[in-house]
């Protein structure tokens, strides 16, 4: 479904993702991760277009999303994206916040757009909360709610961009359950997290990445038990013993 | 004092009117309106023309806005009343010549305000808007622009207020304003031109402390949202 060649991005001279070859299948759920600064967010960010890229092709169901003749706003409306900052609309309600996209771009009636954000509401949770102001809830129903808002589109692929990292984390785990939920109905998903636990029951795959690089590719059970890289180990050892000293 | 309003006020109300054309405070306030009316969608269109990705729509109103605010109002007074005749061949009345100064001077102004609003608004707004698959504009007007309004909601309302003092300047023109008005009744009665203008200066005051209160009470019935664009994390 996804396919990086030589994917190759610098920020200046700041070389952000070094020759990245990966492909992810459909239905498959990656999850990318590694230290800050690796180029997690960076890597997943492209799959959108949000960051663009130097050198290498990107194919997103066997298209080149560089091509000339691609049509960009169709191509994101079928990519749900979630972001660390949840990124609701401030001055809509949780309801308007997910129907505005399928209003504007699919052409669905007030009535259609409703039921079908009013179903996802529901499947998040938050199907009560349908007429409050994003500012009023917690960080947790927000990301629920953004999620629901990428699902309104019905993407056949979602992203997330460390969803869980701006949470308290008594928060955390109603967000992961309903990642959880999604993967097990054969969602296609990316996730750049540093939730670990949740890599490793829900993860097909796991990506490990440093300075840009690649450096692991591996099931959870290979990654978690027999790391092979060893930044991979020095990585797993300090977050299983964060207060350990080096 | 008293007899000097009394003797006066309608004259300082409308003018000659209906002897006459309207003039007085009639005239400011409704000058000063369509200037507001007309001066905002030029400001938004203007302050969105800035932030366009497009070079042709962005560069010359770029160049409009410098030069418009390297002039002093009253050059652009000026502008409009001998210039313009001479391009469209036909005299511009004194009302219209000071509606175009007014409009395309509280527009460029407005349109710094408008575009301040929309680089206010969180980059991360913009960036979710895309990735749903909305495009420049639909990100703008379901987006962007309804979060920078609000935002811009007091400096807007200064600006209004600047355009409602800045009408006086008709006066160069001999726009029968309130300013111009206020000058005639002082001819008239020749004895208490401080008392004139003390009427004069308190009803700008008024006018303008009304439109501040305005646009506080305004202010308070939106923070709601706006207190939830500020706290979002950015």
């Amino acid at each position: 479904m996804i396919q990086f060649e030589n994917v190759n991005k610098w920020y200046g001279t700041y070389h952000a993702l070094v020759d990245v070859t990966e492909t992810v299948t459909q239905g498959e759920v990656v999850v990318v991760c590694g230290p800050s600064g690796s180029g997690k967010s960076t890597l997943i960010r492209t799959i959108n277009r949000l960051e663009s890229i130097q050198s290498g092709t990107i194919h997103v169901d066997g298209r080149n999303i560089h091509a000339r003749d691609m049509r960009l706003n169709e191509f994101r409306s079928r990519i749900g994206f979630v972001f660390q900052q949840f990124n609701l609309f401030p001055h809509l309600t949780v309801l308007e916040n997910c129907t505005l996209a399928p209003l504007q771009l699919q052409g669905l009636t007030s009535a259609q757009a409703n039921e079908r954000a009013l179903a996802l509401l529901d499947r998040v949770g938050l199907a009560h909360k349908a007429n409050a102001w994003p500012a009023n809830l917690s960080g947790g129903q927000q990301q629920r709610v953004a999620i629901a808002r990428a699902l309104a589109m019905q993407p056949p692929l979602m992203l997330f961009d460390e969803p869980t990292s701006a949470l308290d984390p008594e928060m955390v785990g109603e967000v992961l359950a309903v990642m959880r939920g999604l993967a097990r109905d054969g969602m296609t998903m990316v996730c750049v997290t540093h939730e670990m636990g949740f890599a490793r029951e829900v993860a097909d795959r796991i990506l490990f990445m440093d300075q840009g690089k690649v450096l692991e590719r591996a099931t959870p059970d290979e990654f978690f038990s027999r790391p092979q890289h060893p930044r991979a180990q020095q990585f797993l050892a300090d977050i299983r013993t964060p207060f350990a000293t080096a | 004092m008293t007899e000097l309003i009394h003797t006066y006020w309608l004259y300082f109300l409308v003018g000659p009117y209906p002897n006459g054309p309207l003039g007085g405070l009639a005239l400011t306030l409704l000058l000063a309106s369509l200037a507001l009316l007309l001066g905002m969608p030029i400001g938004v269109l203007l302050g969105i023309a800035r932030v366009s990705p497009y070079p042709a729509l962005r560069w010359p109103v770029t160049a409009l806005m410098f030069i418009v605010r390297g002039t002093p109002l009253l050059m652009v007074v000026f502008w409009a009343y001998f210039f313009l005749p001479s391009v469209t061949g036909h005299k511009t009345d004194k009302f219209t010549t000071m509606l175009i100064a007014l409009v395309i001077f509280s527009g460029v102004y407005l349109a710094e305000i408008v575009r301040a609003g929309i680089h206010g608004v969180p980059k991360g707004q913009v960036e979710c808007a895309r990735s749903l698959g909305l495009g420049h504009w639909r990100t703008l007007r379901f987006v962007i622009l309804p979060q920078a309004l609000r935002a811009m909601l007091p400096s807007l309302l200064n600006q209004f207020v600047l355009t409602l003092k800045e009408t006086s300047l008709g006066y160069i023109i001999g726009l029968t304003d309130v300013a111009f008005i206020a000058t005639q009744i002082n001819t008239l009665v020749f004895t208490k031109p401080a008392e004139v203008y003390a009427i004069l200066g308190l009803t700008y005051f008024l006018l303008c402390f009304g439109l501040s209160r305005c646009a506080q009470w305004i202010d308070r019935r939106h923070t709601h949202v706006i207190k939830s664009a500020r706290h979002d994390p950015i």
